[in-house]
């Protein structure tokens, strides 16, 4: 074979290798996760909370109960929301796209929140579902407002309707809030994005519908690339350009609903972590949708050891931490590429 | 309108003649809103886009690059036709895409980043990822636009020897008379979406019928070194003292 090919290899192996790095590191911090809090645990604890379950030991309970939960939620939050960011700045091509910046959190937390308000309806069985109604609309709604703005859903428009319905829907649930303080005192801490008081039961209702949605983001992966290409170029190559829009919207809808739903909105993660892949793995989506899985969930599981840690034994609110961490590696990457 | 197999064909016509609409209806980006599209005996519309995508290939005007994507990714996208969920990449893939990039004379630049390319080299990129689909028809729109002269004669060189050595059927739509007149072998000449003059270069080629589709006075003469036909506009000027002078 020639050099090119011989050239290629090089490449995918490099691939390979960053992403055998990333699984270590989310090994690697979700055990550190576990371990550390208000009470560090060690590594022969944690072994022996899963080899050997003891429920009269506190520290196992801990484990189980809280730790556990709060990991695998930060795992699969991390890994959804940077899958969504990814899809959505490869089918927009819009480098602002992520399920914050086009309204698709607000809408979800918005669902969320009337559906306790008014109909108290909480259960994880059903919050993904309502999560997704109002993410769904929401991203209708901006695309709506963004085609009918003078020269259509340009990425221009789409952010600026996506800002402008975020920032409605958020004024709205703020009224809800101050209306009614007592009902709203628990969402508080969920609408800034938090982690914490979920047990294992939320994460085993809602993570199947997380794992067939990223099952779905890697089965359409190669096709992004196409569509990224321009909507002539995939057109020519044989693609159904429309069906796979709706396919991708759906994938993103369901992934960053389960995530609201888990989780509240977590900002940043969608818009971050994409561009981080594409900076050291380039834009081929075959491999920009598992990378930027797995350093979506590492920055999430990273950040919320930090959150928990910095001003223990009190925490910070995850999505305030992954805003206070996100901003200035955001603000970098655009120096970077500047310079 | 038929297309003649092995041959180059180019659309020509004013700006807003439906060149282009012409070319992506072929192409079935757009939907004919009357009439149809026949290949090999099949409606296009009524074909599984899929296969129509393995016997046409389309460059679209001023294809955007995804940032970050290198030439032998770029390239490895016009294998997406012959792929399915079954079939992933192959040797036969490999082998297209090399071949691609070789005769676009790209190889040595398959890890480089598409944006770090010239435009001309970039064009050349996108020729070889349409040359990847292996399909008997390309159509391109434009291929040429905001290229350098020598650019632009190298790489209609490399488009008309698609044809003739690979038996390529070509359809294009270009701005320059005169680079059309010297590689097309039959033009298409556009006025206002009606197909006006379809023919050999040599037959329609004329200085009546440019003055037909573009409202334009032409001189026409035979190039002495190619005996191509070239056009000269009447351009009306007073003839300068000077000028006249120093001739």
């Amino acid at each position: 074979m020639n050099t090119s090919t011989l050239v290629l290899k090089q490449s995918s192996k490099k691939y390979q290798w960053a992403m055998a790095l990333l699984y270590c590191a989310v090994s690697v911090l979700f055990l550190a996760h576990l371990a550390i809090g208000a009470k560090a645990l060690t590594i022969e604890q944690l072994l022996a909370a899963f080899s050997a379950f003891d429920r009269n030991n506190f520290d196992h309970i801990i484990i189980w109960n809280i730790r556990l939960p709060r990991a695998l939620i930060a795992i699969s939050v991390g890994a959804s929301l940077a899958v969504a960011g990814a899809i959505m700045q490869g089918v927009t091509k819009n480098p602002l796209a992520s399920p914050s910046i086009l309204g698709l959190l607000a809408g979800a937390a918005f669902a969320i929140v009337v559906a306790l308000g008014w109909f108290g309806i909480d259960s994880p069985l059903y919050t993904p579902w309502i999560a997704a109604l109002g993410a769904s609309s929401a991203a209708l709604l901006v695309g709506f407002i963004a085609h009918a703005a003078p020269g259509g859903a340009t990425p221009h428009n789409l952010t600026l309707a996506g800002a402008a319905v975020s920032a409605f829907l958020a004024a709205i649930v703020t009224v809800f809030q101050l209306s009614n303080e007592d009902d709203f005192d628990d969402l508080r801490e969920w609408l800034s994005g938090s982690l914490a008081g979920n047990n294992i039961e939320v994460v085993i209702a809602i993570a199947p519908w997380m794992i067939l949605a990223m099952l779905a983001a890697i089965l359409l992966s190669n096709k992004i690339t196409l569509l990224a290409m321009g909507d002539e170029t995939a057109k020519g190559l044989g693609l159904s350009t429309t069906r796979l829009k709706i396919q991708l919207m759906l994938t993103v809808v369901m992934l960053t609903a389960c995530s609201v739903a888990m989780a509240g909105p977590v900002g940043f993660i969608g818009l971050v972590i994409p561009h981080i892949s594409r900076f050291f793995i380039g834009a081929d989506y075959r491999k920009v949708i598992p990378f930027s899985a797995l350093l979506g969930a590492c920055f999430l599981l990273g950040v919320d050891i930090i959150a928990r840690v910095v001003i223990s034994p009190a925490e910070i609110s995850t999505g305030i931490a992954t805003a206070i961490i996100g901003a200035p590696i955001f603000v970098y990457l655009i120096k970077a590429k500047l310079a | 309108m038929k297309i003649v197999t092995g041959k180059t064909s180019i659309i020509i016509g004013a700006n807003g003649c439906g060149k282009s609409t012409l070319l992506k209806t072929i192409a079935r980006v757009l939907k004919p809103q009357s009439g149809c599209v026949i290949l090999d005996g099949q409606d296009i519309a009524k074909t599984k886009t899929k296969q129509v995508a393995q016997k046409l290939g389309l460059l679209p005007q001023g294809p955007v690059t995804p940032e970050g994507l290198t030439v032998k990714e770029l390239v490895s996208q016009g294998r997406y036709p012959h792929q399915s969920f079954l079939r992933q990449w192959s040797r036969a893939d490999e082998e297209a895409v090399c071949q691609a990039m070789q005769i676009c004379d790209v190889a040595a630049l398959a890890d480089a980043l598409i944006d770090n390319l010239s435009g001309g080299q970039r064009q050349r990129c996108w020729i070889a990822m349409v040359l990847a689909q292996q399909t008997d028809f390309i159509l391109l729109d434009e291929p040429t636009t905001f290229l350098d002269l020598k650019v632009q004669i190298d790489l209609m060189r490399l488009l008309v020897k698609l044809v003739n050595e690979n038996n390529r059927t070509l359809v294009m739509v270009l701005h320059d008379l005169n680079l059309a007149a010297a590689f097309a072998d039959r033009l298409i000449m556009l006025k206002a979406g009606q197909v006006l003059h379809h023919g050999p270069v040599d037959q329609v080629f004329c200085a009546e019928n440019i003055k037909q589709i573009f409202d334009l006075d032409v001189e026409i003469m035979l190039d002495p070194r190619s005996q191509r036909p070239l056009c000269l506009p009447h351009l009306h000027l007073p003839t300068t003292p000077h000028f006249v002078q120093a001739v």
